[in-house]
């Protein structure tokens, strides 16, 4: 018998109900104990019981999409609440000292919810206004119940009430790192890219030597890149004074930017490659010059799949800045880093978190633009 | 007056264009029949430098066409492409209007010339101004292939099989009108097909044309009542050659005095219409509305003449 979705997102809820709630270390490094949403609240068995209640109803009745979605907004909303309220009265009887880390019941929870809320909105197929409506919503709901103090007793919020101007400083260093390593990609990919699809010649030793680079372990290019960039910036000062040296940003920022490069002239080659051979001739035939065959004709065609480069160039990157860490690089890769190296997995979670939520909303984001060019097209 | 001096062109080593010499007259149109492969997509292409010459001269009014900058020449050749090739991120009109923006046209000069090609093309302008090429029908996108490649009034067209995806009711449509917009610009034309039906229709003159190289180049009725290579006869003969032959004399041509039963034709009906008239009626003869008649002994004897 296949599972209908509906049971899938029920039992993965159903198992976070099950599963402890938070984790419960008397210090900081202290090694901890699972705490279920029974036993962390006074009101916990009667709000899992609903819960249950409403997933087995789920599962029995064909519930309309948009129930659906609302189901799945409150769930994921409620999570962070319950887990907020849990972690509160837990460390009312256990003192300052004590840490309170979501668990893995609270993470399957949140991952059942938000599949169910992915999958009610694909089957409700919603206008495009109505889905940024959608994420505006989440977004908001989102900062709303952080702003609230709500989740304050969570250790890796504690972790950043401690580190409130640093997370600031990093998040900032983060997207610079990302984006800028994206805009040099874009700024030297799309030429490259036209470049190879023109000159058919050059095609194959740039796309293998793009390769070649994508293979290079992060650390290895940094290794690569070390002695060779500290030279350069010994030798030319004014290399030095840019920024040039070979740790830090700059060498993250050049390794970001060369793991970027393939996806974007790959897709810049064969979003042009689907431009049909007959519409090109026409453009060049009816008298069009070089750059107006390109700008009018060859672009606007490659369009969607230039936007696709910048999606999966995005959210690559901003994963991968983590790897700026390192090597001092800043960015939310510090905290992970950090925190590996203390065994706290609270800091650890503070660099993690975010970055996931960034890589996803860069996602949605470009996804959704994605189906504005889309739109009006064959 | 365009000239083809000489032109030859290789691809790999292989001669694909061979020392072909042709001139066509202004306001003629020239039909380029030939099978599959024999060159003559290339052979047009150089005219326009899509294709550079191996060797040979292209002369326009005069003008080596290799002295103008490339894309100014272009724009002065109207050019419908085998395969159509209209942009699919524009509209109908805007397709159309692509050289015309090209040549900075005011945009209500744009508009109207539009506007009256679609009409030319007997497609309504208001359904189909704003349409995306994906809404056509096949017929109906290389009919917009064609306006566009007449949009700029150029003094030379080149169409590539523009009627190849027509069904033959529309296809004949497509050549009349096409027929009558030339008449009317005066437009020198070049139109390439492996219809021989097709070239002798629109044809003043006719280049058959066999592994790249031009084997027979004349008159109409001469190419119909003299071809000189077995290849030329080949192509115009066949069981259907004399029917060729008669569609292109016009019924005053043979009319005798006299009268003859029945409803009467007009005096340019062509003979081989004529003749199906006379053979689906079981007339012997039928009446000329200007006066006189015109005898199937007649239309027999000419054609055992080989039409002269
Ligand atoms: N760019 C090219 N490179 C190599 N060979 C080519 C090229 N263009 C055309 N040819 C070859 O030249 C020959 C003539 O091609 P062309 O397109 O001129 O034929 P055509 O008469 O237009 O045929 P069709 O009626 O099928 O359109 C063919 O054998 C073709 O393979
Ligand atoms: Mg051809």
């Amino acid at each position: 018998m296949m599972l209908r979705p509906a049971t899938v997102f029920a039992i993965l809820v159903g198992l976070g109900l099950w599963l402890p709630l938070v984790q419960f270390k008397p210090n900081r490094i202290a090694a901890g104990e699972g705490i279920r949403l029974d036993q962390a609240l006074a009101g916990g068995p009667v709000i899992a019981l609903a819960v249950l209640g409403l997933l087995v109803l789920s599962c029995i009745w064909r519930m309309p999409d948009r129930m659906r979605i609302v189901l799945a907004l409150a769930g994921m909303a409620g999570s962070l609440v319950v887990l907020g309220h849990a972690a509160r009265s837990l460390s009312v009887e256990a003192g300052n000292l004590a840490r309170l880390a979501p668990a893995s019941g609270f993470w399957l929870m949140l991952l059942g919810f938000s599949l169910m809320l992915a999958d009610g909105v694909a089957r409700l197929g919603p206008s495009l206004p109505a889905r940024w409506l959608i994420l505006g919503l989440v977004l908001v709901a989102g900062f709303g119940i952080l702003a609230s103090g709500m989740l304050d007793q969570i250790s890796v919020m504690r972790e950043y009430a401690t580190r409130r101007a640093a997370f600031l400083h990093e998040a900032k260093r983060h997207l610079q790192l990302a984006f800028g390593s994206l805009g040099l990609a874009l700024l030297v990919g799309l030429p490259l890219g036209t470049g190879i699809y023109m000159m058919r010649r050059l095609r194959g030793p740039v796309l293998a030597a793009l390769n070649i680079l994508q293979t290079i372990p992060s650390l290895a290019l940094f290794g690569i890149m070390l002695p060779l960039l500290a030279w350069l910036a010994a030798t030319l000062p004014a290399a030095g004074r840019w920024g040039v040296s070979g740790i830090g940003a700059f060498p993250a920022l050049i390794a970001l930017f060369l793991y970027a490069l393939l996806p974007v002239v790959s897709n810049t080659l064969s979003g042009l490659e689907t431009v049909p051979r007959a519409t090109r001739e026409a453009a060049v035939g009816l008298g069009m010059t070089r750059w107006q065959v390109l700008g009018q004709v060859l672009i606007p065609l490659a369009l969607p799949s230039l936007i696709a480069a910048l999606r999966i160039v995005l959210v690559q990157n901003i994963g991968l800045a983590v790897i700026a860490g390192l090597i001092g690089g800043g960015g939310f890769g510090t905290f992970v880093f950090q925190g590996l190296n203390q065994m706290a997995m609270d800091l650890v979670l503070l660099g993690t978190l975010p970055t996931i939520a960034l890589a996803l909303l860069a996602g949605i984001v470009l996804d959704l633009l994605i189906e504005h060019v889309a739109r009006g097209r064959p | 007056m365009i000239e083809l001096q000489d032109l030859t062109r290789m691809f790999d080593g292989q001669p694909v264009v061979r020392d072909v010499s042709l001139t066509v007259e202004a306001g003629e149109i020239v039909t380029l029949v030939g099978t599959s492969g024999s060159g003559k997509t290339t052979l047009i292409r150089m005219i326009n430098r899509l294709v550079e010459p191996s060797s040979g001269r292209v002369l326009i009014e005069g003008l080596d066409a290799a002295s103008l900058p490339v894309h100014q020449l272009r724009r002065r050749i109207g050019y419908a492409i085998q395969g159509i090739g209209l942009f699919p991120h524009r509209s109908v009109a805007q397709n159309i209007a692509t050289v015309p923006r090209l040549l900075g046209w005011p945009r209500a000069r744009i508009e109207d010339r539009t506007d009256e090609l679609l009409e030319l093309f007997q497609l309504d302008p208001a359904r189909f101004r704003d349409r995306m090429p994906h809404q056509l029908s096949g017929g109906q996108a290389q009919r917009v292939g064609t306006a566009r490649a007449l949009a700029a009034r150029p003094d030379l067209l080149l169409l590539d099989e523009p009627f190849g995806a027509l069904d033959p009711i529309i296809r004949a449509q497509a050549q009349t009108d096409l027929r009558a917009v030339q008449r009317r610009l005066g437009t020198t034309m070049i139109l390439v097909t492996h219809d021989i039906d097709e070239a002798v229709l629109l044809g003043d003159r006719i280049a058959v044309m066999d592994a790249g190289r031009i084997v027979q180049y004349d008159r109409v009725a001469r190419i119909l009542a003299h071809p000189e290579t077995d290849f030329v006869r080949a192509m115009t003969g066949g069981p259907e050659g004399v029917f060729r032959l008669l569609s292109l004399v016009a019924a005053a041509e043979i009319a005798e005095p006299g009268e003859a039963p029945g409803p009467p034709v007009d005096a340019a009906t062509n003979l081989r219409e004529v003749l199906s008239l006379c053979l689906s009626s079981g007339r012997e003869a039928l009446p000329l509305r200007s006066g006189g008649r015109v005898t199937l002994a007649a239309i027999r004897a000419l054609a055992g003449r080989g039409g002269q």
